[in-house]
């Protein structure tokens, strides 16, 4: 009987170990990808020093960081000051237990696995208004108020790109949401709404060009201003893994997961992972893209794309989805 | 089963303390932190009950969306507190007359409904698996037998909305505002005048 407990315990500490290691691992690779690809749209050369290529540069970045002095502003409230990485980081993490890599790669398959993710990413808004509030300084003020406007903002517009999926699969479970696009990916027949949720989830992760909250030339470095040593590596460690997050979400919706683009026989033989890895970096490479290529818009432009251009089209999207599902009876089950 | 008693205590021993929090804590933003923890409890305990769209919906509206806002509204407001606590002792016979009811009326409830399997159920707490999804059930049963319930409260929330925005809503005079379509079609031939200055005179 105690047995059976521990055995079960030790079997779900593996499973998360699995998933969470491989994520903290390809975070180091993804700052690194992040320089090399800028430095490449700026025609310099980017990290080439640490290991070769510079490929370890962001574990001595890491190393450096951590081994600084922790200081903590004796204004501050503490305990949340202290709380607010830590959140930041435990809730870009918790995302990934419900992420199918491949068929059966899951650590929970639970019905309501979309949800779930919903939920995950609109916590992560805590973080940062946390954050900006302990700090008891002005900057970190601005930046915390810009970003839990922002975040709320898009949030809607993504509730309803997913809506638009959900209509299409007839679940909320993200195997099965993967399993409904045997035929096509969602990408193709609900084109828009992919462009929709992508734009979003830049704004989501508060990247650019809707880095607002950390803008510096306006607010020094936002919400985390006070922040330094192992607590700033927190943050940084959770936005790129909330980018990671947001990007299997993309390729979870609408590239299809772990499928082939065709069920052909060289393409069908890869194992499901890969192609998920392999999606999952294409759209990383957009982020980064984005980011070497677009200059960043000013706040009320930014809350007039949410809610003048994304939300109406999105809702227009959903009803019109539904009545195209509905009047050709494909809906399904 | 022991595993799901445990984590049973564990999400409603952190729901009920932190709801204690909530009215105790002297700082309103830990209140309001405390309250947060509280919800996010609940919702596991929702997960336990098998409800798993409930509590996501839970955490999604409440924590997600309602808790952020009055998180700003308690961080951005400079609450006088000594002022708030003055009057405690007068309050504190009708609130403690309240609370006594309250638990009078929970006495009564659980005492007398027989027809209940929350009183006589000894099995140990574990999630109740169906057949169905719940997300399925809950919109097989809301959009037919309880479909104009629905609508109702689509309707009053509709009228909450409307309500807030007007209460809000107030135009100063002298805002300078953008017209986007006219931003975005100016050309040379619009935006750049051209004059001759003659030296020494200026426009």
């Amino acid at each position: 009987m105690t047995y059976d407990i521990l055995i079960t315990g030790l079997i779900i500490v593996a499973q998360i170990l699995a998933v969470v290691v491989p994520v903290l691992i390809s975070v180091a690779f993804l700052v690194y990808a992040e320089r090399k690809v800028l430095a490449l749209i700026q025609l310099r050369r980017g990290p080439n020093i640490v290991g070769p290529f510079g490929i370890l540069q962001s574990f001595a970045d890491a190393l450096k960081l951590i081994t600084k002095e922790n200081i903590i502003p004796s204004g501050s409230n503490k305990i949340v000051f202290i709380l607010a990485p830590i959140i930041t980081m435990v809730l870009s993490l918790a995302g990934w237990a419900v992420i199918p890599f491949a068929p059966g790669w899951v650590v929970s398959d639970i019905n309501v696995g979309i949800m779930y993710l919903f939920a995950v990413s609109s916590l992560g808004v805590y973080g940062i208004i946390m954050a900006g509030w302990a700090s008891n300084s002005q900057y970190p003020f601005l930046g915390a108020l810009r970003s839990a406007a922002q975040m709320v903002s898009y949030e809607v517009s993504i509730g309803f790109v997913i809506i638009t999926v959900l209509l299409c699969v007839g679940s909320l479970n993200l195997s099965k949401i993967v399993l409904a696009q045997q035929t096509v990916w969602f990408a193709i027949p609900l084109l828009p709404m992919f462009i929709i949720f992508f734009i979003s989830a830049l704004a989501e992760t508060n990247r650019l060009p809707f880095d607002l909250p950390e803008d510096e030339s306006t607010l020094v470095a936002g919400f985390f201003t006070e922040y330094s040593s192992a607590s700033f590596v927190l943050f940084f460690l959770g936005e790129y893994a909330s980018m990671i997050l947001m990007s299997s979400m993309t390729v979870i919706l609408f590239l299809g997961g772990w499928l082939p683009p065709f069920d052909v026989y060289p393409l069908n033989v890869v194992p499901g992972v890969i192609w998920f890895t392999v999606k999952v970096i294409f759209i990383l490479f957009l982020f980064i893209w984005v980011r070497g290529t677009f200059p960043r818009y000013r706040y009320d432009q930014l809350m007039r794309l949410g809610w003048k251009v994304f939300l109406p089209f999105s809702l227009f999207w959903v009803v019109a989805t539904s009545g195209f599902l509905v009047y050709f009876d494909m809906l399904p089950n | 089963m022991v595993l799901y008693s445990l984590t049973f205590y564990l999400f409603s021993s952190v729901a009920v303390l932190s709801a204690l929090m909530v009215i105790s804590a002297k700082n309103p933003v830990h209140s309001v932190l405390f309250l947060i923890l509280s919800f996010v409890n609940a919702s596991g305990l929702f997960v336990l009950l098998g409800a798993e769209f409930l509590a996501m919906i839970l955490v999604v509206v409440y924590v997600g969306a309602v808790a952020v806002l009055f998180l700003f509204v308690v961080m951005m407001l400079d609450i006088n507190f000594v002022k708030l606590r003055e009057g405690f002792l007068q309050y504190l016979p009708f609130g403690a007359l309240l609370g006594i009811v309250l638990v009078i009326e929970l006495g009564i409830l659980f005492l007398t409904d027989r027809s209940s399997n929350i009183y006589n159920n000894q099995t140990p707490l574990q999630p109740i698996v169906y057949e169905v999804e719940n997300t399925k059930m809950i919109g097989q049963i809301l959009y037919t037998e309880y479909f104009y319930l629905f609508q109702i409260c689509g309707i009053i929330l509709l009228v909450a909305m409307i309500g807030s925005i007007t209460l809000t809503l107030r135009d100063k005079g002298g805002v300078k505002r953008q017209n986007i379509d006219s931003q975005n079609t100016v050309d040379a031939s619009t935006a750049i005048e051209k004059k001759k200055v003659k030296i020494g005179e200026g426009i």
